[in-house]
């Protein structure tokens, strides 16, 4: 089993995500240079937080026409686990990879806190591993965090499963006033169709140790790892 | 040859900057404003040799592809000499 872990000019999330999965997760991982191309070999690929080319444009949008960026619409295209957080969350919109867009927070604040998340699917790759009901603690930072999407889309993600996670009380109450950003009914994560493909404005690789403040960010990682180890069993 | 890009959220979405660009121009006084939308706008060059039809043809692609975000934004094209 091996991640990658894609760096682009302004990522600034990429250690701590390559510090998670090789010391919480134990796995083999790689910074993968945007400029790659070839991502043979991995068994899933991590588009870290940060700020690829400085948010220039919008935040995501330049990151996108990067050259390793096709190579994970392949990766994507042929199954591969795709996990964006935050400003891959926002790269991934950008490139098509998931749908709708990730706007400026509606208070127009950079939002720095830990918030509550609902796991609102706990059947996909990423979420077999979470407790049903469980409500997890994980930090978001973002001042472009606000989902939106149209009518259409918002149904066809609904109906589908598609929306992983939604921010709400510590009671897992999904309230206006659990919303940090504005996002459209309370959206803080999505899955494409197949569900190999993740993003998530939170930062779960921010809460993998006790020290941090919560290891929830754990559970995330830990059914992404099962889903690996399942699909080389298989 | 100049191309013109104007970018601007859709009517349907909501642009908090906008409102606090309003609610800022109506605290120095200003009566009368109903809204205020906060767009971005492009300045592209392009080399005199190109035909307005081209150069029209490939700044609508960029602006789809690039400029704009289609699913939250709209865009508008002017060529000038």
């Amino acid at each position: 089993m091996k991640f990658g872990v894609v760096v682009f000019p302004g990522s600034n999330c990429d250690h701590d995500a390559y510090h998670v999965i090789s010391k919480h997760v134990g796995q083999p991982v790689d910074f993968i240079w945007h400029k790659e191309t070839d991502l043979s070999g991995f068994d899933a690929i991590i588009i870290p937080g940060g700020f690829s080319y400085g948010d220039y444009l919008r935040a995501g949008a330049l990151a996108r026409f990067s050259p390793v960026m096709e190579s994970v619409k392949r990766f994507a295209a042929d199954g591969g686990f795709v996990f964006g957080i935050c400003n891959g969350f926002q790269i991934l919109c950008e490139s098509g990879l998931l749908q709708g867009a990730l706007r400026r927070n509606a208070g127009l604040h950079f939002v720095c806190k830990h918030v509550n998340l609902k796991v609102e699917n706990s059947n996909m790759p990423f979420t077999t591993e979470v407790e049903q009901d469980k409500v997890l603690s994980i930090p978001i930072a973002h001042a472009e965090g606000n989902y939106t999407c149209d009518d259409a889309t918002y149904h066809s993600l609904e109906e589908n499963g598609q929306i992983v996670f939604r921010y709400c009380d510590e009671n897992g109450e999904v309230t206006d006033e659990a919303n940090p950003n504005g996002a459209r009914s309370n959206i803080a994560g999505i899955s494409n169709l197949n569900r190999n493909v993740l993003g998530m404005m939170p930062h779960p690789e921010r809460a993998c140790e006790e020290l941090l403040g919560s290891n929830d960010g754990r559970d995330i990682f830990r059914s992404l790892t099962k889903a690996i180890d399942l699909r080389q069993a298989a | 040859m100049k191309a013109l890009v104007y970018v601007t959220l859709k009517p349907s979405v909501l642009d908090p900057q906008g409102k606090a660009i309003h609610h800022s121009v109506e605290s120095l006084g200003y009566k009368n404003i109903n809204d205020i939308r906060q767009g971005k706008f492009f300045e592209i060059a392009l080399d005199p040799s190109v035909s307005e039809a081209d150069a029209r043809d490939a700044v609508e692609r960029i602006a789809k592809d690039v400029l704009a975000n289609p699913v939250i934004e709209d865009y508008r094209v002017e060529i000038s000499q």
